[in-house]
């Protein structure tokens, strides 16, 4: 009997080591911006590592890189990346470039369901065409664009009455695009602590998306739209519509009273430098960054308070955030797939936010806990309820930067006015779609 | 039969060299030598411009690879041609072209001038006037954005101690109309040494006798100058407004690092313009085109420019 069970157990182990031989282990790279986020990847990435044998490589590249660099890689067909978190806008000219994976099967083969993740998210990160079944990301990093400030200043005596015989109402985070406004236009040029001080750092960046990202912040809350129709490209009266018009001219308004002088190139990095060294009480930024933001240890902890973008006409955020795809140029797809599978679980979801990423889980954010969880819990909940992308389209490039360039001719080069910048927007964007068949 | 540059290398090669080599003859020698430079030449050169051509004439994007490629004649062309925002970046060009070349040429020139008379030092001053253009372009661009940072940039407290204007007031590569002259500033402060060093061998290759017969003849000083100095040192100045230009007409880096062709796109020169549509547009059919155009625009001058430097140098 002894030899029996030694004969059943060596043939038990030598059928498990079959099979962990089988499963090849692989040198894994995943690819994406080099940001706070993507250091608590790396650590949440170690349990990946220790559960399935694979070793996983990170290729971070800078925010202002990461575009040119990821895209490059894509289009010559790289073998770089295995995993990629790409912008949510890559999205289309990752499907019908064939560039990205399509997941749908391996969703159903694995019993991973698009509706365990916000359907905003989902929608943003994961799908071509826009609202149809078509996955070729797994939502990875919620973000949206939110607003911190200096809560110590704000919470000033002197300042609080000063701002109370100005306004006649208690200075608060502000809730709407024109208090933000009178906020702003408060704080700028106040001396605090015998240093001259500004309103808010903002989006102004020219080259790659920055004020785009930042002008529409304000220009979606006032009513801002791409299109009528959605998916007919019909965008005379969207885009150009006196909400939008209103808008336009309010960021402007902004940036010409409301933030430090020389701050006409400026994106996520300018404004955190901006914040952190107390030149400013306000500042724009993804939510991404708000949790180091609160750990440090000059403005942040008690010093720092967060608020969702403010609305007007409407509520509304600016989406940033990322899905992951696995690179069809990938010769270790299957091992990329079994990320995918392993970063989908509801615990790895839970530990990916706990380490300071944005889960996209319904089990994580619909949780009761979530909201106190941290400081900005509840403002993320929020903007991810209203946020608003660009268009995803495989040409969003050449839409994204006529935007940059009409939206920077006028706000900060003082060029024309907003209702021609938005009409020679339209002309623009109308000639691409022509260009691609869509008119 | 016409005598070719091949026959000359065929006639210089020694005798000794095609006779140990059997059944070739000097001239197919030659050619084997030649070839591999003539290859290498037409796979870098030539053929990518033949490809140029022919991708101007279709709207191909190269980050579209699943993408219908239709040849659509003259459209890229006609587009360009017609597109006001592109007659802006020429005009932004030769704004930046005109002047950069005018300071540099007036400056350089007088600092030649200063540095050709012989006192002591000037050794060390030609070193130290040459320093910057010895630096990256990349280096000298980040390093002038925080000189003209209004609230801690230097450039901004300079103008300020000479003229009594906040130094928080002025941005200068944030205006719309200082912008282009802060890129005129650092161009022609790195690029001046350049134009100095080539009029400096100008005004070195004068012999002194045309100034002792100058002077015998009672020439004045001023004179000397016009119609001395000015006259021989003349045609190595035009070489350096063909270098510069030239130089200066692809200028990318430098105004990238510091403006970015902002505000707006006041800065943006023709170079960056063609960046844009080319690798981040994607549009390659169209910057083909557009490459086309201004490979024979800088063609076109450059050879009506050398025709008379050629003229200058044979009076």
């Amino acid at each position: 009997m002894k030899t029996a069970n030694l004969l059943a157990a060596t043939a038990l182990v030598a059928a498990s080591g079959l099979t962990a031989t089988n499963a090849q282990a692989e040198d894994l790279t995943l690819c994406w911006a080099a940001w706070d986020p993507a250091n608590a990847l790396v650590e949440l990435s170690k349990e990946f590592e220790a559960e399935y044998g694979h070793t996983m490589n990170f290729e971070f590249v800078p925010w202002p890189n990461f575009a040119d660099r990821m895209l490059n890689e894509l289009n010559s067909g790289g073998k770089l990346c295995d995993l990629l978190i790409g912008d949510s806008q890559w999205i289309g000219g990752g499907a019908e470039n064939g560039h990205y994976v399509k997941l749908n099967e391996f969703f159903d083969k694995e019993g991973i369901s698009m509706d365990d993740f916000a359907p905003a998210t989902v929608y943003a990160y994961s799908t071509w065409p826009k609202g149809t079944p078509n996955y070729y990301a797994l939502p990875a990093m919620g973000d949206a664009n939110g607003w911190f400030y200096r809560k110590d200043w704000f919470e000033m005596p002197e300042i609080q009455a000063a701002f109370k015989e100005k306004h006649g109402r208690d200075l608060a985070p502000p809730k709407t695009q024109a208090e933000l406004l009178e906020v702003a236009q408060f704080f700028q040029e106040r001396e605090i602590d015998g240093q001259v001080r500004y309103g808010a750092s903002i989006f102004t960046e020219r080259g790659s998306e920055g004020i785009t990202m930042g002008a529409t912040s304000s220009m979606y809350p006032f009513g801002f739209k791409y299109e009528m129709t959605p998916g007919k490209y019909d965008m005379e009266g969207a885009v150009n519509s006196p909400e939008a018009v209103a808008g336009l001219e309010f960021y402007k308004e902004l940036y010409k009273t409301g933030t430090p002088p020389g701050y006409t190139d400026s994106y996520m990095e300018q404004s955190l430098d901006a914040f952190k060294s107390g030149q400013v009480a306000m500042a724009m930024n993804w939510f991404a960054f708000f949790p180091g933001l609160y750990a440090d240890p000059d403005v942040g902890g008690d010093k720092i308070g967060f608020f969702v973008n403010p609305g007007q006409n409407v509520e509304a955020s600016t989406l940033g955030g990322q899905g992951i795809s696995v690179v069809a140029y990938s010769d270790k797809q299957d091992a990329a797939l079994e990320y995918i599978k392993w970063f989908a679980q509801p615990s790895v979801q839970k530990k990916w936010w706990d380490l300071g990423g944005y889960s996209c889980h319904v089990s994580v954010l619909s949780d009761p806990g979530f909201p106190d969880s941290a400081p900005f819990a509840s403002d993320f909940l929020l903007a991810m309820d209203n946020v608003k992308d660009f268009w995803q389209e495989p040409a969003y490039a050449e839409l994204l930067l006529a935007m940059q360039k009409r939206l920077h001719d006028y706000v900060v080069a003082d060029q024309g006015t907003a209702q021609e910048a938005l009409d020679k927007l339209i002309e623009d964007w109308t000639e691409t779609f022509e260009d691609e068949g869509k008119l | 039969m016409a005598v070719t540059p091949i026959d000359h290398v065929a006639k210089a090669t020694p005798p000794s060299v095609a006779s140990k080599i059997r059944g070739l003859s000097d001239r197919t020698i030659a050619w084997l030598f030649v070839a591999p430079t003539i290859f290498l030449l037409l796979a870098v050169n030539i053929f990518p411009l033949i490809w140029t051509i022919n991708l101007s004439f279709t709207n191909f994007r190269a980050n579209r690879p699943n993408r219908e490629v239709d040849y659509i004649g003259l459209r890229n062309y006609e587009r360009i041609l017609t597109d006001g925002d592109i007659w802006l970046t020429m005009q932004a060009t030769a704004h930046f072209l005109f002047w950069t070349i005018f300071l540099q040429v007036l400056i350089g020139f007088t600092l030649a001038w200063l540095i050709n008379r012989k006192f002591k030092g000037n050794d060390l001053w030609t070193t130290l006037i040459v320093l910057p253009m010895m630096l990256s372009p990349a280096v000298v661009g980040n390093f002038w954005t925080f000189l003209y940072q209004p609230q801690i940039g230097l450039f901004n407290y300079g103008i300020s101690f000479l003229t009594g204007v906040d130094p928080s007031s002025f941005q200068m590569i944030g205006d719309v109309a200082l912008a282009p002259w802060a890129i005129v500033i650092v161009d022609t402060w790195m690029w001046t040494p350049f134009v100095m060093l080539i009029c400096l061998a100008g005004l070195r290759s004068i012999p002194d006798y045309i100034y002792e017969a100058a002077e015998i003849d009672r020439a004045s000083k001023w004179r000397q100058f016009w119609t001395i100095t000015i006259p021989m040192v003349l045609p190595f100045l035009m070489l350096a407004v063909l270098f510069r230009g030239i130089e200066n007409f692809k200028m990318f880096d430098l105004v990238v690092q510091l403006t970015g062709g902002g505000p707006g796109s006041v800065t943006e020169l023709t170079s960056i313009n063609l960046k844009r549509e080319a690798f981040e547009k994607w549009r390659t059919g169209y910057a083909s085109a557009y490459a086309i155009i201004l490979f024979v625009t800088v063609f076109g001058l450059a050879s009506i420019y050398v025709k008379a430097l050629n003229k200058v140098k044979e009076r």
